[in-house]
């Protein structure tokens, strides 16, 4: 069977070419962002100096130790989180086709938080600073996120036996991630009763996600993880397109979608578990931002993937920079912020029916 | 012969589901797989394409034996339409392109972009290339389906109920262009169907599955009152209008108790 009469259609160029424009509109407004948040807080920086001393031009010593030290890496750190989890959000909602799936919605990041706190309390990898700034620091930030992950996974593979079990329908994945949230959220508290004075101040501010926490070094693990798992999705872009199509379709288009969904859970599984270690406990984004970009860009994976990475950085920088601002001089996390915004976010999602 | 199948069994938890299913198919076939609900004729579809994985049996395409085949390179091969197809904020042009996707290594290329063109002129569908798939209607639905089955340039074409939720004349149509499509390119399709009429009019040949085995298997000639009795458990009429053969349930006494 051989199709040759046909030509490339110039309006469906001109439709994809739209999706560029709106990608590297994207990627302009993260970076402009990314200034802006540089320049605002408790010591204002013109955006100008800002972009100097990002290029390497030392404007003042002032001004490189704030930028180098404080703000850019706090900002590095929002935009890191924000695409992982974003991104995280949206391979789940197509290999679980499930559209309320997010590492939040399933309990991962519950999880991961307790796995986090059990390293703190039980393993004894962190302690308390006296500094405000930096009042808790990570004493092994591999073992910490390495027992974090493990408990991302052990909820991983609890959502997955019960979607194999029970059908992978929204509302029972939902009550499991529920079931799942609450039962390690107890199981942190059991931990902070048990703590002395020195490891539940350790476990609460942990508990309490913000991206001010993180160093050069724990920066760079995070991104890593990160980029490696945005490669690998982007990747499988056309596997998660087929599977958006249905399991049958995928499978007669030669997708082992059992593989797919399995290798892809516990890379999303991966990427949580490297924020939570991290920045702590932050929710909705990863389910909220997918959606938002659905609205605009669509559901094709190949566009789908890029605008969630991008708008998922956009919006946590951009509520870390609100927090940053909001009651100024004092500083709020980020968590406490995406939570006002997504909770009514996600019941929008929920009372719109949730149609993918 | 294109496809040959080969003592075919299927188990599902340990209970025979298809057994000693056995039949081979001509290049422009239209084949038609018929018999009550849960016979197995889904099954049978998806164990030739190995979505279900047979106990036993082999199925041959071209001379390859498709169980020594990659999943990638069956669906080289052979395209399939399931009965359900999900529906997403997606174009129609973008929603056939996946059909390419065994054929894509890393990103798709013009010449996937000329296929998936000249199937939607093949098809006449060149107005919808830009409509939302979730905002169409379930004949253009299903001809998005079929189309990118088309695109994966199979030699073979599996069809589960392909109009089963189409009004008459979407029926019809779909119907027609699988049998224009199989004459002209030389493939051959193999369709499981509900509709007795539907399938005297444009299928070939006839398999009809009763308690998982073939129980008749021909031309037209095979369809009779006995064998659909014997099949589908209920008397039939078999009648020409037009001089094309209708299958009408009841019996005579009955038909004649409605036309004194």
């Amino acid at each position: 069977m051989h199709f040759s009469k046909g030509a490339v259609p110039e309006d469906y160029l001109v439709y994809i070419r739209r999706k560029y424009f709106w990608i590297i509109g994207g990627l302009l407004l993260l970076f402009a962002l990314l200034v802006y948040s540089i320049s605002v807080g408790a010591v204002a920086i013109p955006p100008q100096e800002v972009l100097q001393t990002l290029m390497g031009e030392s404007i003042s010593t002032r001004w490189d130790s704030i930028i180098w030290n404080i703000r850019l890496p706090q900002a590095l750190a929002a935009i890191v989180a924000g695409a992982g989890l974003s991104v995280a959000g949206v391979v789940m909602q197509s290999i679980l086709r499930n559209p309320i799936a997010s590492p939040f919605t399933l309990g991962i990041s519950n999880a991961g938080a307790f796995g986090a706190a059990f390293s703190l309390v039980v393993l004894g990898t962190g302690k308390l600073q006296s500094t405000v700034a930096n009042a808790i620091i990570i004493n092994n930030p591999y073992l910490t996120t390495i027992v974090a992950f493990l408990f991302c996974l052990l909820a991983t593979g609890v959502i997955l036996l019960i979607s194999r079990i029970r059908g992978a329908s929204p509302e029972v994945m939902v009550l499991a991630g529920v079931a799942l949230s609450s039962l390690f959220t107890a199981g942190t508290m059991f931990l902070q009763y048990f703590a002395d004075d020195t490891q539940l101040a350790a476990v609460v501010f942990w508990t309490f996600g913000d991206v001010g926490r993180v160093n050069w070094l724990e920066l760079e693990i995070m991104t890593t993880i990160v980029l490696l798992a945005i490669i690998f999705f982007i990747a499988n872009r056309w596997n998660y397109n087929a599977i958006d199509a249905g399991d049958e379709t995928a499978k007669g288009l030669g997708v082992n979608v059992e593989r797919i969904r399995l290798i892809g859970m516990v890379v999303a599984a991966l990427v949580s578990a490297a924020i939570v270690a991290f920045v702590g406990v932050i929710g909705f984004v990863g389910l909220i931002c997918p959606h938002m970009v659905r609205r605009v860009i669509g559901d094709d994976q190949r566009y789908l993937i890029p605008g969630s990475i991008l708008f998922g950085g956009v919006l946590l920088l951009a509520s870390d920079t609100a927090a940053r601002l909001i009651i100024s001089p004092y500083v709020l996390p980020v968590s406490v912020l995406t939570a006002f915004m997504g909770a009514p976010a996600f019941i929008y999602l929920l009372l719109k029916g949730y149609k993918q | 012969m294109i496809l040959s199948v080969e003592e075919l069994e299927f188990l599902y938890r340990n209970r025979k589901v298809l057994h000693e299913i056995a039949f081979s198919i001509e290049k422009g076939e239209v084949v038609a797989i018929l018999g009550p609900n849960g016979v197995g004729k889904t099954t049978l579809l998806k164990c030739l394409n190995r979505i279900l994985r047979p106990k036993g049996g082999a199925v041959h395409l071209d001379g390859n034996n498709l169980f020594d085949l990659g999943t990638m390179e069956i669906a080289r091969l052979i395209g399939y339409v399931p009965q359900r197809v999900e529906t997403g904020r997606l174009t129609a042009f973008d929603a056939v392109l996946l059909g390419r996707r065994p054929h894509i290594k890393w990103d798709i290329t013009e010449k996937d972009l000329r296929i998936v063109d000249s199937v939607f002129r093949l098809l006449s569908m060149e107005k919808l290339r830009l409509a939302y798939i979730d905002e169409m209607s379930g004949g253009e639905l299903q001809k998005v389906a079929i189309a990118r089955s088309l695109v994966q340039e199979p030699k073979i074409l599996l069809l589960d109920e392909p109009t089963s939720s189409l009004d008459l004349r979407n029926q019809v149509e779909i119907l027609a262009i699988i049998r224009q499509i199989v004459l002209e390119h030389g493939i051959a399709a193999i369709m499981t169907m509900h509709d007795l009429n539907q399938a005297l009019r444009y299928a070939d040949r006839f398999i009809l599955l009763k308690e998982g085995k073939i129980h008749a298997h021909g031309g037209a000639e095979v369809i009779t009152p006995e064998v659909i009795e014997e099949v589908y458990g209920l008397p039939v009429i078999i009648g020409e209008i037009a001089g094309m053969r209708c299958v009408i349930p009841g019996s005579p006494e009955v038909a004649l108790a409605h036309n004194p």
